[in-house]
């Protein structure tokens, strides 16, 4: 909420609110899209208000008043113009007061609102967009401004994204136990994906950017408030605080991507990794093994190294062989052969490439290239470095990540 | 994933162009309003603008201390970028989609045009973990 000039207490508030307002509005009046609609302009109302007047006595009452007095308007209009075409409606079926409506929190509705944003059903750009503005309580403008698109177009994909929600007849409540595997998952890809949104190389202090990844974390951070046991999403939220440790000492002055092993670790964030190193230790003593608990298992034993020479690659590769009996993925494979190169020396990673050649499925992707031509100069063969490298540096559609390909390119040049 | 999606010519092609009649203007220009219409409520618009005519274009090189030395004739043959859209997509594929409608608008008495559109992806800010 960058534009509103609002203090981070309020701003943070207005966040946390917004679901659990959202919750209440929809019980009411059962209409997800419209109710959606209320919320935003009750929080814009908020922002311009607010530090005007004062915060309320009770901010939720007032923003749970206002949407519902938008949406009654709205139904009243909508009223008028359907008893002209039908007298069946009367009032009262659709309008109660707004002191029956304020009553108590009975449950967060956070959690659901969440399983209706993340609906399989939606694409993901729309899940995006709609968990950030119906649970994360943004306005169109400020996602459409952390995603570089004109504020009509964000504006098109929410309500796209709210008209797929009710053309898949999802009901307002949790999904059955047989659904909520996959939901569940279907979720956290979401938080995942809006996470490495922002995990990009600073575009410079004068540009506000909204910090997606923070947004992500705080998101996770409620869901893992409302599901503590359940160990996929403490394991994600461990894998974002320790990846986003890494933040500050990720990109140089220029923007230019530093590697794990040169990056100064002194710059690495000490709060997020002890949270995140306690967040998997607790976790991972519950028994079942996920396999983001496993990815967040390997930052935490990357963060636990003070230098790069002493991490401890024998327990990643460990852990990597765990999480390919799990999942199927080839990036999971590929970064397998560098642990096992980091273990076992570089012609043993080099063989796991050919085997990746193979399953065909990273064909053409820079990054099979981008580790081959790592693994070629370890192995001491530079113009065979040299050739990856390059090839990794057409191949791929990061602007920082081919200026940090076609650097090695010219290192490797240098020294040939 | 976005793109931009260039649509190119020659000072021949232009001067083609200035011979449409003005039914066939209309029927191009809506052609592409209709599409950036489409675009917007499919969330996939970002931007579009057309560009002044080859006739007014410049080349620019930094002569002594900076100091612009301009460059404006050119052989007819040579391409010139007129117009570009960006568009936000999913795949690939959507890019080529829409690249294919801009390039078959209406031409002069209905035809459908083949106006050659470079796709092209633009590159992303944000990066993956490196080895």
């Amino acid at each position: 909420m960058t534009d509103r000039y609002l203090d981070h207490g309020t701003e943070h508030l207005l966040r946390e609110l917004a679901p659990q307002v959202l919750g209440v509005v929809i019980r009411r009046f059962h209409d997800f899209a419209g109710a959606e609609d209320a919320v935003q302009e009750a929080l814009i109302a908020a922002a311009f208000q607010w530090p005007k007047e004062g915060v309320p006595d009770s901010p939720r009452a007032w923003l749970i008043q206002v949407a519902c007095r938008r949406m009654t308007d709205h139904l009243r209009s909508e009223l008028a113009r359907r008893r002209r075409e039908t007298a069946l409606v009367t009032e009262r079926d659709y309008l109660a007061s707004v002191a029956e409506i304020d009553s108590p929190v009975e449950h967060d509705d956070t959690l659901i609102l969440l399983f209706m944003c993340c609906h399989p059903a939606l694409s993901r750009p729309s899940a995006l967009a709609l968990t950030l503005r119906a649970v994360g309580g943004l306005t169109t403008a400020e996602i459409a401004k952390a995603f570089l698109v004109p504020e009509a177009t964000m504006a098109q994909r929410i309500s796209r994204a709210k008209q797929s929600v009710k053309s898949s007849g999802t009901p307002f409540r949790l999904p059955t136990d047989q659904e909520r595997t996959q939901r569940l998952s279907a979720v956290l890809h979401v938080l995942y994906l809006i996470f490495n949104e922002g995990y990009v190389a600073s575009a410079g202090p004068q540009v506000q950017r909204l910090e997606l990844s923070r947004e992500a974390i705080r998101l996770t951070r409620a869901l893992h408030h409302l599901l503590p046991n359940d160990s996929e999403v403490g394991g994600l939220l461990a894998l974002m605080l320790l990846t986003n440790a890494r933040r500050k000492a990720r990109t140089g002055p220029n923007e230019e991507l530093i590697p794990l092993d040169k990056q100064d670790r002194a710059l690495w964030d000490q709060g997020e990794i002890s949270e995140g190193i306690a967040l998997i230790t607790a976790t991972l003593s519950k028994g079942s093994i996920s396999a983001y608990q496993l990815q967040a298992a390997i930052a935490a034993v990357h963060s636990e190294a003070t230098k790069a020479e002493d991490t401890d690659w024998p327990q990643i590769l460990a852990l990597y062989e765990l999480l390919k009996h799990m999942s199927n993925n080839p990036m999971v494979m590929l970064n397998h052969a560098i642990a096992t190169a980091m273990v076992r020396g570089p012609s043993e990673g080099l063989r796991l490439l050919t085997v990746l050649d193979e399953d065909g499925r990273l064909t053409g992707h820079h990054r099979l290239d981008a580790v081959r031509a790592y693994l070629l100069e370890m192995a001491g063969d530079c113009s065979g470095a040299i050739a990856h490298y390059r090839l990794a540096a057409e191949r791929t559609t990061s602007l920082p990540e081919r200026n940090y390909l076609m650097t090695q390119v010219a290192r490797l040049s240098e020294r040939a | 994933m976005k793109y931009i999606l260039l649509m190119t010519g020659t000072k021949e092609g232009v001067d083609s162009y200035k011979a449409w009649s003005e039914k066939d203007i209309q029927t191009h220009f809506a052609h592409l309003t209709s599409v950036r219409s489409d675009l917007s409520k499919s969330g996939e618009f970002v931007a579009t603008e057309g560009l002044s005519m080859p006739q007014q274009a410049k080349v620019v090189r930094a002569g002594k201390d900076y100091a612009p030395i301009t460059d404006g004739v050119f052989p007819e043959a040579k391409e010139f970028v007129l117009g570009y859209w960006i568009v936000d997509v999913e795949t690939a594929e959507r890019a080529y989609e829409i690249a294919a409608l801009l390039s078959g608008g209406p031409g002069p008495g209905g035809t459908r045009l083949s106006m050659p559109i470079e796709v092209r992806q633009i590159m992303s800010r944000g990066s993956g973990e490196l080895p």
